[in-house]
């Protein structure tokens, strides 16, 4: 029986992690499709059937380029630095569920890798790791425009984790659990999602989420007007495609957050009235919830052309002065309906 | 138990690294190590929730702020302070004190019984908070209050003076 769950267990995780990288990779392609759809025109069409296999050529073009490590830059961390930004940014989705229960045979199988009762907190812990692999590779570097993007990054991270943990606290005191299995489960059918209860909540944790990926408008860490390239400006061939990489699994780990903290997740309306077998409501709920998934990668990207980037000081008055006293008075006020909740009706 | 002394030997292992390597950076980078050594120390107590407080408060947010003031000093060999003959000779006399200190308590430690836990459970976050909010409510508060102190005092510290500016 051990055996068998570790076998399952693998297969999840293998099937996880080449899902990851392969919406991480055709996201490159999106975002240039997109990009184009915006400013009206194609974006890139020539490899392959509406340039569906562009990805692949960048890959291959990425791993064949010359490696450059500066002569000045302290060899061992430059290496590490691309490295455990990618780490950190694929071991973010363990706790994600991504489905209810499969039943194949006799045997049930859970679509989640691990469901700890710290769920929330370990996907806290884990962004907060991010940022190393950015300062890592910034101080290595040697370089005095990479430090600036490395130190712009790193506070802008600190100051935006607190927003975002104040915005999960008052989410965590509607569900009441920390585990991110049980508050999917909570949001059946379609009036029981989060962002009903918690629609300032899921602003905050948004415009936080932007931040914590170094997305547009709060791409500072890497703002080329001001710092030619930022934190990776030394960075060649594969390990700037890590980087980059990175970016866009952090993009698809913090679309699929959303998406099951306030979004219901696998849940979709009428999931029980339709008189499905588990296996087919399981496998439609997975779909549902990649769907919600690339809708929000969608949405990273529409605001990506639609929003000019902010300047520093504009950044760090949001977050400090803007959305965290938001966050705390969203704490309070939930604490204050919940009560009231709870004693008149 | 071969799983704690493996782990118990990484913590002091890095531990000393952090103090005998030379570059600051490189000192915080095993300091950081060393946190998650001490993460998988808590995780193996089963005691979930302080194994991620652990790893979000010291990993995540201190030790970031540590690397971050020490990447915009650049400290290096050019920059560090000379250090006189006098303060060296005082470091080497409060380091002999710490060890016979250190000496002497072993010595006197006895290997105490192990104790059996009534609730092997009390580190996962439910019953943590329940223990926090109904036993030890007043500490708890008040530590609290404390930490909420230093922050007042520390946005004190950082404002300017109106009359000064």
């Amino acid at each position: 029986m051990e055996s068998a769950l570790l076998v399952e267990k693998t297969i999840l995780v293998v099937a996880v992690f080449a899902i990851t990288l392969v919406i991480a990779m055709y996201s490159t392609l999106v975002e240039r499709k997109v990009a184009g759809f915006m400013q009206a025109r194609f974006g890139p069409d020539r490899a392959g059937p509406f340039g569906i296999l562009q990805p692949l050529c960048d890959g291959g073009k990425f791993f064949f380029k010359e490696e450059i490590i500066p002569a000045g830059a302290h060899k061992f961390l430059f290496i590490i630095g691309p490295a455990v930004a990618m780490f950190t940014a694929c071991i973010s989705s363990a706790v994600i569920p991504w489905g209810q229960e499969l039943t194949i045979g006799d045997r049930v199988i859970t679509l989640q890798v691990a469901d700890i009762n710290v769920g929330v907190l370990y996907i806290f812990g884990v962004v907060a790791l991010g940022v190393y692999g950015i300062m890592i590779g910034g101080w290595a570097s040697n370089n005095k425009y990479s430090l600036m993007g490395a130190v712009r990054a790193a506070s802008q991270s600190i100051s935006y984790e607190i927003g975002m943990g104040l915005s999960l606290i008052a989410l965590l005191m509607v569900t009441g659990t920390l585990s991110l299995r049980e508050i999917v489960a909570q949001q059946e059918g379609f009036v029981n999602w989060n962002i009903w209860v918690q629609p300032i909540g899921f602003l905050i944790f948004l415009v936080c989420a932007f931040a914590e990926c170094n997305r547009v408008p709060f791409d500072l860490a890497e703002c080329e007007t001001e710092l030619i390239g930022g934190y990776n400006v030394e960075y060649s061939s594969m390990k700037l495609a890590f980087y980059m990489f990175a970016e866009y699994i952090n993009m698809f780990v913090s679309s699929s957050l959303m998406a099951a903290l306030y979004f219901g997740g696998y849940n979709f309306p009428f999931m029980y009235d339709l008189g499905l077998s588990q296996n087919w409501i399981t496998i439609i709920g997975v779909l549902v919830f990649f769907a919600k998934i690339l809708a929000f990668i969608f949405f990273f990207m529409w605001i990506r052309w639609t929003i000019p980037r902010f300047r520093y000081d504009q950044l760090m008055r949001l977050g400090w002065k803007i959305l965290i006293p938001l966050a705390v008075a969203n704490i309070v006020l939930t604490g204050i309906i919940t009560i009231v909740k709870d004693t008149y009706f | 138990m071969s799983v704690f002394y493996f782990v118990a030997f990484l913590s002091v292992f890095f531990a000393l690294m952090t103090i005998f390597t030379k570059n600051p950076v490189h000192s915080v980078l095993y300091l950081v190590i060393t946190f998650f050594t001490f993460t998988v120390h808590y995780i193996l107590l089963n005691a979930q929730f302080l194994a991620v407080v652990n790893f979000i408060v010291y990993m995540g947010a201190i030790m970031v702020l540590f690397l971050f003031v020490l990447m915009l000093l650049n400290l290096n060999k050019d920059t560090e302070p000379l250090k006189s003959n006098l303060v060296k000779f005082m470091g080497v006399i409060a380091g002999m004190c710490l060890v016979v200190t250190l000496a002497g308590s072993f010595r006197a430690l006895e290997s105490s019984e192990s104790i059996i836990l009534k609730d092997p459970d009390i580190g996962l976050v439910g019953n943590l908070g329940r223990v926090l909010f109904s036993e030890f409510l007043l500490p708890f508060e008040i530590s609290s209050i404390l930490l909420l102190t230093a922050m007042v005092g520390a946005v004190l510290l950082a404002k300017n003076d109106p009359k000064k500016a």
